[in-house]
């Protein structure tokens, strides 16, 4: 049998897991939408005892981010990932996931350069970039209130 | 129970919004993550996340549209009570809790958990 560049491209897409949109768009959308109603349902269990928004909101990003360090530990983080893609990725549990998952690999790697420096490997940018950008914005508002 | 189902599809839209960016863009995962706290300070400052938040709760402080809110939110506050010195402590205060947890929970993981073979 004759390997066209053709068959080859049906037969590569036969044997490689199915990423379609129109399958992975679906999950992203249930499972972070899941992730996300569990983060309201705590809200408002914290909110139910007597917190403020703030502070239980505060609670509410802390006990996500232990669920997800856990999971990722354990390994059921990616399982899971793996068929949702952005849906665990885009809420803060795939933000604690990429910080907890960088940790636990450079753990052969020493205390210090391997989980100190690589535990930011993930975090960093996102602290930086959004730390960057609020200043920015801080500097505009410092400036209309100087002028108003 | 209506919170609940708003917070359920606004979060998931959101997510979806990411599934588009990673299926149809060649953005890896850290861009996207980086680029969502980055949307989430602009709309904030832009005065469009918080009502947002208000009808849909967790939908939106979930997902890191929600991070870059709390560190635009925590900028305002600061910079309205400190001035100048409000633009360098507002952001990091108001994001503290997270932070921590996520250092902290993964340095635990990392003494605990051993890298998987892949």
């Amino acid at each position: 049998m004759k390997i066209t560049p053709e068959l080859y491209k049906d037969m590569t897409e036969q044997s490689a897991p199915s990423s379609k949109s129109y399958v992975n768009i679906p999950l992203a959308f249930l499972i972070g939408g899941g992730i996300c109603l569990l983060g309201e349902v705590l809200l408002n269990l914290f909110e139910y005892f007597g917190m403020e928004a703030e502070t239980a909101g505060s609670w509410t990003s802390v006990i996500l981010v232990f669920l997800s360090a856990l999971f990722t530990g354990l390994g059921w983080y990616e399982k899971i990932a793996k068929h949702a893609g952005a849906g665990t990725l885009v809420p803060i549990t795939g933000f604690a996931n990429g910080v907890t998952s960088s940790a636990i690999e450079a753990c052969t790697e020493g205390w210090i350069l391997g989980v100190g420096s690589k535990i930011f490997t993930i975090a960093g940018p996102v602290i930086l970039y959004g730390t960057a950008a609020s200043v920015i914005y801080g500097i505009f508002l410092q400036i209309f209130k100087c002028f108003s | 129970m209506l919170e609940y189902l708003w917070a359920f599809l606004v979060g998931g839209a959101i997510c979806a919004v990411g599934q588009i960016l990673i299926d149809y863009t060649k953005l890896t995962p850290a861009r996207i993550l980086t680029g969502f706290v980055v949307t989430g300070v602009l709309l904030s400052a832009l005065g469009l996340y918080k009502p947002l938040i208000d009808f849909a709760g967790g939908g939106a402080t979930v997902p890191l549209t929600g991070f870059g809110h709390l560190l635009a939110e925590g900028i305002r506050k600061a910079v309205d009570e400190k001035g100048w010195l409000g633009i360098f402590s507002g952001g990091l205060t108001a994001s503290s809790a997270g932070i921590t947890a996520a250092m902290l929970f993964g340095l635990a993981a990392s003494a605990i958990f051993k890298p998987k073979d892949k």
